[in-house]
């Protein structure tokens, strides 16, 4: 939670924070290993690697937030409408996800990047596309669940209308253990941008990511192992603190349930 | 405890704790009776009162996540179960001791055939197999009154109703003419003509094998009419335990009293006005101090705010037992 | 319709089509009424189609035939805006109560529901009012309007769902099985809180449960179910004392009494399994299992009549001639 925390509160203020620039070079020091004045030493081409992993965390934040809310909110929308109408109009949204399940998701994401070009935007909505259709199913099974509850068959006796009764009585009991996939997803989400920034096919060099940054570092693992090393241990410890939360959230709302 | 030397299960000071996160659950506290052959214990209390885990407790079922602790002493024949390896209780299980739950749909597994489900059984308590074990399981269902046995063993679960499944159930749990049968609300999952048939399909087959039973409810009607012997539980305490003529005649705790008069009869006329016992069900994590059912006594004074009350005997053979300050005689309560 | 009529179904019909071309006839051709300020009583074993019938008035769904008429007004012919007002004035209780709470809302909120969807009163009159209600049911609106339903016992969270149906005066209210799921001694307190709100109130209720005995003691009037179809309708006393229905007689004959000295008959009255509703038999439903069954049973479905005033029973061969 405090490594969670500090991330992205360094992440948010990066612009705000005396840091050294990410993307210019000290060429009195290239490829030093971490001391005093450069925390985790710098690259190749003198860049301070604490910076860079700042500045790099805010693209695998924000995509890896942003990616999955997107998701989410479409989603929940969806898999709220199918749960609940059921018949015709859950037909339809199922068979469009299974649609979008059907394609090699990945390499979508790669040949659009690959020829538009890639943005922190269209990466949010790319991969946010792709994480719509597993939201829809989260959401429509605990919209079937609950949609057959009393309270549910109650509001409409009072005569609620459907949306009301999808804003009132539905929703605030889907969206907790949506909330809880939701960050299983974002760490998913963190290490596919990972995977592509990598691939160099995430936002263009020299603006860092921790994936691109990875990739830098290959080159010479043999004698400054923390270029790569660095990056690599943040982005183990987010997902790890991620995942953490996540249990510690289901085992609570288990407990409350109870 | 006086010792009844015919005695099939002999429960003493029994006693089931749960540890939970906010607490210790004194679920069953200091619990004890004894059965006979061919006798029905009927133990009646609301939900809460500890009734379904003492069942659990004595055939050893509850959780094994080392939240229960159990302590007293569980003599079946006059072997403590509670000493007992979890292989060799295994033996006793379904052998001695068999269980038929409430919902017949979950204590039957739904993707195994009826046959091979009563054979299970019949192979691993009585070393029955093929034909000799069809044969028995055929000669079972029809004593359980289910027509077409042999076809019957073919089909799953899902494919009998409800009271068809308690019947199958009550075959596969008398499969090895077990000493004792407990029932755990073997009919509130059916409706009224069906738990009458199947109410006298046990009787029946309990007369047959001369069985002990224990049958717990929630339906005082119910433990009327099917018992012996009748045992009420409140928060995890017996506090009256009685033959079940002398009980329903004239009980001595308030609370027995109160439970018979809230129930709506049959022989009253429409719109009579119920009396209702005050409060809700007992917090089992702070169980009130003295008499359990003190907070929602009519009678409780501060003696029973303070001191718990011991079970007393009510007649001289000390069949009549209560666990109350100022027990009810004849309705009344004694200065 | 009499001018004390409070709600009058007409050949009330439920069909449900299931997959592969079945059909399911839940609830066929019943007819019935209810008076200002009576409590007609509805009992009959599972699946039997009460509760279908409870929700049918209610519209959800709408029934596939026959007329149901609340205040002179037909609910089946009115639509949307019209429907969801004439619902206010007619409310249901469930049997889980806390089923019947979202957990995820604040009792406040619960029992202000009605008045929101209404959106008739200002909120600090919501909040007045919502007091009252949950004074009503004998609970403190103090410790309990900011707490969610996980909190109570079933006992409480059924006087919240009484609190919340109550809370814009309706005229009917219908109970599905709105005490099965309670302890004994909850129960009680449940069926002496319906009654005094029925006083205080002048409700009338529609009650639906398996249990006989809570009906006689709640209901005016009860009408037994079996098969989606009535067999007997009656005064209360009348019906326990003196059933023309072979069926209602086993069913009264099935209850456990709570005498040691009067053990149920052996074997008991009524064999056999309640047959598919799916398939159900010819003529009178019931003839597979009545003792009386005769053949002319099979061939001709008895007529719903009127044996003696105010007692209606559907058999060919009732218990006593008719007059």
């Amino acid at each position: 939670m405090a490594w969670i925390t500090l991330v992205v509160g360094l992440a948010a203020t990066a612009n705000l924070l005396p840091l050294r620039s990410p993307i210019d070079s000290d060429f009195s020091a290239i490829s030093s290993w971490p001391d005093a004045a450069y925390w985790f030493g710098t690259d190749q081409l003198g860049r301070d690697i604490f910076a860079r992993c700042v500045f790099g965390a805010r693209i695998s934040l924000a995509v890896g937030l942003l990616a999955p809310a997107f998701g989410l909110g479409v989603g929940i929308s969806l898999g709220l409408a199918a749960g609940y109408f059921r018949g015709r109009t859950e037909s339809i949204i199922v068979a469009v996800m299974d649609a979008i399940l059907a394609f090699p998701g990945i390499l979508v994401a790669l040949a659009v990047t690959a020829y538009l070009g890639a943005s922190t935007a269209i990466l949010i909505f790319l991969l946010g596309v792709l994480t719509i259709p597993a939201f829809m199913r989260v959401a429509r099974a605990n919209a079937l669940v609950f949609a057959q509850r009393e309270f549910v068959l109650a509001a409409r006796a009072m005569g609620a209308t459907h949306w009301r009764v999808l804003r009132l009585e539905v929703l605030p009991n889907v969206i907790i253990p949506m909330l809880i996939y939701a960050l299983l997803v974002v760490s998913r989400i963190i290490v596919v941008e990972g995977v592509l920034s990598f691939l160099g096919l995430s936002v263009p060099p020299p603006q860092p990511t921790w994936g691109n940054m990875i990739a830098d570092g290959q080159g010479d693992l043999a004698t400054s192992p923390y270029i790569s090393f660095i990056p690599s241990a943040l982005m183990f410890l987010t997902l790890l603190s991620i995942n953490l939360i996540g249990e510690r959230l289901r085992a609570d709302v288990r407990g409350s349930a109870l | 405890m006086t010792e009844v030397p015919t005695a099939v299960l002999e429960v003493t000071d029994l006693a089931t704790h749960f540890h939970t996160a906010r607490g210790i659950v004194r679920a069953v506290d200091g619990v004890s009776f004894s059965i006979e052959p061919g006798q029905t214990l009927g133990i009646v209390g609301e939900s809460g009162s500890g009734k379904s885990v003492l069942a659990r407790t004595i055939i050893r079922i509850l959780t094994r996540d080392g939240s229960a602790t159990v302590t007293g002493r569980i003599a079946l024949d006059g072997r403590d179960l509670l000493t007992l390896s979890e292989t060799d209780m295994r033996d006793v299980r379904g052998k001695d001791i068999a269980m038929v739950f409430q919902n017949p749909m979950s204590s039957l597994n739904p993707v195994k055939r009826i046959g091979t489900q009563i054979g299970e059984v019949l192979t691993r308590h009585l070393g029955l197999r093929g034909r000799a074990a069809q044969i028995r399981s055929v000669e079972l269902l029809a004593s359980v009154g289910i027509s077409l046995p042999a076809e019957r063993l073919n089909h799953y679960p899902h494919q009998l109703s409800g009271g068809m499944r308690q019947r199958v159930a009550i075959a596969i749990a008398i499969a090895c003419e077990p000493k004792l049968l407990i029932a755990d609300e073997p009919t509130t999952a059916l409706d009224v003509t069906i738990q009458a048939q199947i109410l006298d399909l046990l009787r029946r087959q309990q007369r047959a094998h001369n069985m002990a039973m224990i049958l717990i409810s929630h339906d005082l009607g119910m433990v009327a009419a099917h018992t012996d012997l009748v045992g009420v539980m409140y928060a995890g305490q017996m506090v009256e335990r009685a033959p079940t003529r002398s009980l329903f005649h004239g009980c001595h705790m308030p609370y027995t009293r109160a439970l018979i008069r809230s129930a709506p009869k049959l022989s009253d006329p429409p719109h009579t006005r119920l009396r209702a016992i005050s409060g809700g069900p007992p917090d089992m994590l702070q169980p009130a101090i003295g008499c359990r059912f003190g907070p929602r006594c009519d009678y409780a004074t501060d003696m029973c705010r303070s001191y718990k009350p011991a079970l007393s005997a009510a007649d001289a053979d000390g069949t009549h037992l209560y666990a109350c300050w100022h027990p009810l005689v004849a309705g009344r309560i004694l200065p | 319709m009499k001018p004390d009529e409070l709600l009058s179904v007409e050949n009330l019909s439920a069909t449900y089509r299931l997959p592969h071309g079945r059909k399911l006839s839940a609830v066929a051709n019943i007819s019935f009424s209810i008076h200002k300020g009576e409590t007609l009583g509805l009992v009959g074993e599972s699946g039997c189609g009460k509760s279908t019938v409870g929700r049918s008035i209610m519209q959800l769904p709408p029934p596939t035939g026959g007329t149901v008429i609340f205040e002179g007004r037909d609910l089946a012919s009115l639509g949307g805006e019209a429907l969801r007002r004439a619902r206010m004035r007619l409310h249901m209780i469930f049997q889980d109560p806390v089923s019947s709470l979202n957990p995820r809302r604040k009792v406040r909120d619960i029992v202000a529901e009605p008045m929101a969807i209404a959106g008739v009163v200002t909120a600090p009159e919501r909040v007045r009012r919502v007091r009252i209600a949950l004074a009503a049911v004998s609970l403190d609106p103090d410790r309990v309007m900011d707490r969610r339903p996980h909190e109570f016992s079933g006992g409480q969270c059924q006087r919240i769902a009484i609190a919340r149906a109550l809370i814009m005066e309706p005229q009917l209210v219908i109970c599905d099985e709105p005490v099965s799921a309670l302890d004994v001694s909850v129960r009680a307190q449940i069926l002496n809180l319906l009654e005094d709100m029925k006083a205080r109130y002048c409700l009338a209720l529609l009650f639906i449960s398996h249990d006989l005995a809570v009906v006689k003691n709640i209901s005016d009037r009860v009408a037994v179910m079996y098969l989606g179809q009535f067999c007997e309708l009656a005064p209360s006393a009348r019906l326990y004392q003196a059933p023309l229905h072979p069926y209602t007689a086993a069913l009264i004959a099935a209850i456990p009494v709570m005498d040691p000295d009067r053990r149920p008959a052996a074997p008991p009255l009524l064999a056999g399994e309640l047959p598919s509703p799916m398939n159900p038999p010819s003529g009178c439903r019931f003839r597979t299992r009545c003792p009386r069954a005769a053949a002319h049973c099979e061939e001709l479905e008895p007529a719903w009549r009127e044996a003696e005033p105010g007692h209606f029973v559907a058999c060919h061969f009732p218990l006593r001639p008719a007059r």
